[in-house]
C-alpha cells in the first residue's frame, strides 16, 4: 500500500545543511525532514575541527582573506562569486549559531574562541590565521545537536529512518520524492512543490574513507538516474590524517594545535614542500606529499603510512604551537579530547606519549548536484534551472570548494547554503503551483526494489562493494593516471552488469537493511562511474586531482567546471547507457589565477 | 583469531519471541564488534539487522548489550570482550519495545528526550552589535560535560528504574536538561525543573551508577543528576 503526503517544501537529509533549510523554509511553509537516520546520526556530527568565520576576535582577519584562502585552496576552480557569499555570511552564520545556543569554546573577554587550520591564512597567504570558530574537536556534534535542538523547539516535522530511493520529475520538475518507511517497508509518495537535497556525501565508494556506512549519496545518484548533470565528481578531497587501515578521521586541528608529519627518517618533511605554511598546508597537497614520501620508502618502516606527532616535546622543539607558544598535555587534552580517545581506543597509541600512524583517507567530494548560490539544482551549463528542486551541502556543487576544499569549510557551506536554500526554497512556493502527480510515479523504483528482493543469481552485494571500492582507492585515489582511471571505468562497469544477478538473503518487508545496502550499493555504483568519467576527461592536475601523466594545472584548456550526464532513457536502476561531458565557465572576479604555493 | 558470537535474533514477521543464534567468525583483536557484526551480515546471513552509521563512536546508532553490558558497538574491540575460541553475546537494548534483531523502538527515548524542552531558552533581545552574546570560559565550562551527549540511549536502557517503569524519563534526558539548565545564557530552567520534579522526573533515579558506566562519552552522568536533584532540592543553579 502507498501512501500519500503533500508538503509546500521536502528536505531530503538531517544533517547541517538539511536541518539549516528546515529552520528558515519552515518560517515560511509547510516543510517535512525526511532522513534515512535519526537526525542527531547525520555525518555532520563527526566533523572535528571548527567552523571558519572572519570574526578576528583573536587577530586582525578579514572575510576577504577568507575568500581569497578558499579560492586558492580549491586551485581557482572556486566560483569566486560564490566563494565571496561564503566568506562574508560566514560570520552572520556562525553568530546565528551563537544565538541558536551553540556552546562554543570561549576566549577570556567572553567571545567565541578560534584556532589555525589548514590552509588559513592572513594578508592573502602570508601567515597562519586563528580563523576556525570551535567547540573542542566536536563543532560538527555541536552544531548538528544545535540545529536538532532548535528545529524541536520550531516543531520541525521530521520523517526518521525513511530511504528516499527515487526523484519524482515530470517534464523536467522536481515534484517531490519516493521513499521506504525502513520500519515497515512501505512506499511513501511525497508530493511538493519544492525538495532540497541535504544527503551528503558519498565517500563509501572508496576502501579507506573517513565517511559513515550510509554515505552512498543515494538522492544524488537518482539525479544522475534522472538524466540530470553533476559537476566536478572528479575532484574528491583525500584528507591527509586517517588512521592507519581504519580511515577514521584525525582532525586537521591536530596540526592547527602544532602537530606535525613526521616520516621514517624523523624528518619534519612537510617543511621541504611547503616552507611557509608547513604542515598547515591545503589538504591535497599534504596528501601528495604523504603518497609521496611513502613512493620514496620513507614511509614508517617502508610502508605505506607516515606519523601525525602531537607530542607537546615535538610540538615545542618545532615551535608549531600556535603562535610559537610552548604548549603542554593538559591543554591539548582539552583542545583534543575526542580525537585523543580515538588514538587510544582504536590504535592503541597515546599520542601524548607517541607518535600515530596515519594515511590519507577518502573525506569529502567537491562536487555533486550543481546549484547556482541559492541552492537552485541546474539542468545545465548554461544554468537553466530545474524548477522545484534544490541542493545543498556535501552533495551539492555550488561551486565554493572549486578543486579541493579548505578545512572548516564544510561546516560553513552547511551553514550557509543550507539557510539560502531554505530561504529561497520558501520563497519558491509562495508563488509555485503544485501539478498533480503523473500516474504511479513510484512505479519504476518500486519495481526495481521487488527485482532486488526476489533476484537469484550468484553475486554478494558485499563482494561487489568490496571490489568497487578496492578498484576506486586504488586507482582514482591520490593519485591517478588515465590507464589507471580506465582500469577502475571498466570494472565499475563490471560490476554494474553483475549487480544484475546479486541475490539477498533477506526477503521480508520490515527494517530490510540487506535490501536497502544493496540498493545503496547501486547507487555507489552510478557515482562511481561519474567520478571515474570526469577523472579520465580531466588531462591536467589540480588540486585534489592529480595526474601522473598531466602532472601541470592548465589554465588555457581546464579552467572550467565539468558537467557529466548520463544521456539514456530515465532509470530507477544503475544506468546502462550513453553518458556526455559538457563544461562551464568558472566565475573570476576579484583573484585571477596565480600558481599554488604554501 | 576465532571465536563465536551469539546473537539476539527476531524476526516480527515470521517469530513470536525472539531467539539467539551463534556465528563461528574469525577477526583481529583490534577489530571492532560492528565489524564481527558486519563480518556476519556480509559473509554469513544477510538477515541479520543493525543500526549503524559512522563506526567511530560519534553518531550514536550502535547502542547495544556486548556480553551483558550496554556499549556502542564500534567503539568496544574483540580483545577486550573475547578470547580465542570464546564466545561473544550481543543482544539489543533492554526497555524499549524490539523491532527486529538488534533493532529497538527509539521514539520512547526521543519523546522523553523532547518533554525536557532540550533547547535554548532565552528571550532577551540579541546583542545591538550583532554580534555573539558573551560567555566566560568558567560558565562555558559549567555544562560543558553534557554536551558530549550523543544520545545513543545506552544509559537510559541500562536503567534498572527505567527498565520498572518506562515512564520514567531516564538518564538521558536529565543529561540533556542538565545542558540547559547550568547554561547561564538559558532562562528556561524553571520550567525545566518543573518536568524534571514531577513523578517520573529525576527523583526515579536510585543512583544505581549502570548510567554512568554505560556512557561511551564518558559522561559522569550519575553527577549531572545528582546536580540537577539538588538544584530542585534548593532551588539554586549553583
Amino acid at each position: 500500500m502507498t501512501q500519500q503526503h503533500q508538503f509546500d517544501a521536502l528536505i531530503v537529509g538531517a544533517g547541517g545543511a538539511g536541518l539549516m533549510a528546515a529552520l528558515h523554509a519552515s518560517k515560511a511553509a509547510n516543510v517535512a525532514v525526511i532522513s534515512k537516520l535519526y537526525p542527531t546520526r547525520s555525518h555532520t556530527g563527526t566533523a572535528q575541527g571548527g567552523i571558519a568565520a572572519a570574526l578576528a576576535n583573536m587577530e586582525e582577519d578579514h572575510w576577504e582573506w577568507h575568500m581569497f584562502d578558499t579560492i586558492k585552496g580549491g586551485d581557482y576552480l572556486v566560483d569566486q562569486d560564490a566563494a565571496e557569499i561564503l566568506a562574508r555570511d560566514a560570520i552572520d552564520a556562525v553568530i546565528e549559531l551563537e544565538h541558536m545556543g551553540l556552546p562554543f569554546d570561549r576566549t577570556p573577554d567572553g567571545r567565541i574562541e578560534q584556532r589555525r587550520f589548514g590552509g588559513h591564512t592572513a594578508e592573502y597567504g602570508k601567515r597562519p590565521v586563528m580563523r576556525a570558530c570551535k567547540s573542542a574537536d566536536r563543532t560538527g556534534h555541536m552544531i548538528l545537536q544545535t540545529l536538532y535542538q532548535n528545529c524541536i523547539k520550531q516543531k520541525v516535522k521530521f520523517f526518521d529512518e525513511f530511504f528516499v530511493v527515487d526523484l519524482i520529475v515530470t517534464d523536467g520538475a522536481c515534484q517531490g520524492v519516493v521513499a521506504v518507511e525502513i520500519n515497515t517497508g512501505e512506499v511513501h509518495l511525497f508530493h511538493a512543490k519544492a525538495t532540497l537535497l541535504a544527503s551528503g556525501g558519498f565517500g563509501r565508494m572508496f576502501k579507506v574513507t573517513s565517511n559513515a556506512h550510509s554515505l552512498t549519496g543515494d538522492p544524488v545518484a537518482a539525479v544522475w538516474r534522472r538524466g540530470l548533470p553533476l559537476e566536478d565528481m572528479e575532484f574528491f578531497q583525500f584528507h591527509p590524517t586517517g588512521m592507519y587501515k581504519l580511515g577514521i578521521l584525525l582532525s586537521e586541528a591536530a596540526r592547527g594545535e602544532g602537530g606535525v608529519f613526521i616520516n621514517d627518517k624523523g624528518e619534519r618533511f612537510m617543511e621541504r614542500y611547503a616552507p611557509t605554511m608547513k604542515d598547515l598546508a591545503s589538504r591535497d597537497v599534504c596528501s601528495r606529499c604523504i603518497y609521496l614520501e611513502v613512493k620514496e620508502g620513507r614511509g614508517i618502516g617502508g610502508k605505506d603510512y607516515v606519523y601525525i606527532d602531537i607530542r607537546p616535546e615535538t610540538i615545542n622543539r618545532y615551535q608549531s604551537g600556535p603562535g610559537g607558544k610552548t604548549v603542554t598535555a593538559e591543554e591539548l587534552e582539552k583542545k583534543l579530547p575526542d580525537i585523543i580517545e580515538m588514538m587510544r581506543v582504536y590504535q592503541g597509541v597515546d599520542p601524548i606519549t607517541a607518535p600515530v600512524p596515519i594515511q590519507p583517507t577518502a573525506h569529502y567530494a567537491m562536487g555533486g548536484v550543481p546549484t547556482d548560490a541559492d541552492g537552485r539544482a541546474l539542468a545545465d551549463e548554461r544554468g537553466t534551472l530545474v524548477p522545484g528542486l534544490f541542493a545543498a551541502g556535501e552533495c551539492a556543487c555550488v561551486s565554493v570548494h572549486g578543486a579541493n576544499r579548505l578545512g572548516t569549510n564544510s561546516l560553513v557551506d552547511l551553514v550557509v547554503f543550507g539557510r539560502r536554500g531554505g530561504r529561497a526554497m520558501a520563497e519558491y512556493v509562495q508563488t509555485a503551483e503544485l501539478k498533480p502527480l503523473p500516474a504511479d510515479p513510484a512505479g519504476a523504483v518500486v519495481q526495481e526494489l521487488e527485482r532486488i528482493r526476489r533476484q537469484t543469481g550468484t553475486e554478494k552485494a558485499a563482494k561487489i562493494r568490496a571490489e568497487l571500492q578496492e578498484v576506486m582507492m586504488d586507482n582514482v585515489g591520490v593519485f591517478r593516471t588515465g590507464p589507471m582511471i580506465a582500469t577502475a571505468l571498466a570494472k565499475v562497469r563490471e560490476l554494474k552488469e553483475r549487480f544484475g544477478r546479486v541475490q539477498i538473503d533477506d526477503k521480508g518487508q520490515r527494517f530490510n537493511t540487506d535490501l536497502l545496502e544493496t540498493f545503496e550499493l547501486g547507487c555507489l555504483l552510478d557515482l562511481a562511474e561519474a567520478t571515474a568519467l570526469s577523472a579520465l576527461n580531466r588531462t591536467e592536475s589540480r588540486g585534489a586531482h592529480s595526474r601522473d601523466d598531466f602532472p601541470k594545472r592548465d589554465d588555457v584548456d581546464w579552467l572550467k567546471h565539468t558537467f557529466v550526464r548520463y544521456t539514456g532513457p530515465a532509470s530507477a536502476a544503475p544506468t546502462n547507457g550513453q553518458t556526455a561531458i559538457t563544461y562551464k565557465p568558472v566565475t573570476i572576479t576579484k583573484f585571477q589565477p596565480q600558481e599554488r604555493k604554501y | 583469531m576465532k571465536f563465536k558470537v551469539k546473537i539476539k535474533r527476531y524476526n516480527p514477521e515470521t517469530e513470536q519471541k525472539p531467539h539467539f543464534e551463534t556465528y563461528e567468525v574469525e577477526a583481529d583483536p583490534g577489530d571492532r564488534v560492528l565489524d564481527v557484526l558486519h563480518y556476519v551480515k556480509w559473509q554469513q546471513d544477510g538477515t541479520l539487522t543493525l543500526r549503524r552509521s559512522c563506526a567511530h563512536g560519534i553518531c550514536g546508532s550502535d547502542a547495544m548489550r556486548i556480553n551483558g553490558q550496554n556499549a556502542l558497538a564500534c567503539k568496544v574491540l574483540v580483545k577486550d570482550v573475547v578470547k580465542e575460541g570464546g564466545l561473544l553475546t550481543v543482544e539489543p537494548l533492554l526497555g524499549l519495545p524490539l523491532v527486529k534483531d538488534l533493532i529497538v523502538d527509539m521514539e520512547p527515548f526521543f519523546e522523553h528526550y523532547r518533554s525536557v524542552m532540550p533547547f535554548l531558552v532565552n528571550n532577551d533581545a540579541l546583542p545591538a552589535d550583532g554580534r555573539e552574546r558573551l560567555q566566560s570560559p568558567e560558565a562555558r565550562d559549567r555544562f560543558d560535560k553534557g554536551t558530549w551527549c550523543i544520545l545513543c540511549a545506552a544509559c537510559t536502557t541500562s536503567c534498572p528504574s527505567f527498565w520498572g517503569n518506562d515512564q520514567y524519563i531516564g538518564p538521558a534526558a536529565i543529561v540533556q536538561a542538565h545542558r540547559f539548565v547550568f547554561d547561564d545564557r538559558d532562562q528556561g530552567a524553571a520550567d525545566r525543573l518543573e518536568v524534571l520534579g514531577q513523578q517520573f522526573g529525576v527523583w526515579r533515579c536510585r543512583t544505581a551508577f549502570n548510567c554512568t558506566n554505560a556512557c561511551p562519552r564518558e559522561i559522569p552522568v550519575t553527577q549531572l543528576i545528582g546536580e540537577v536533584k539538588q538544584a530542585l532540592a534548593t532551588g539554586k543553579l549553583e
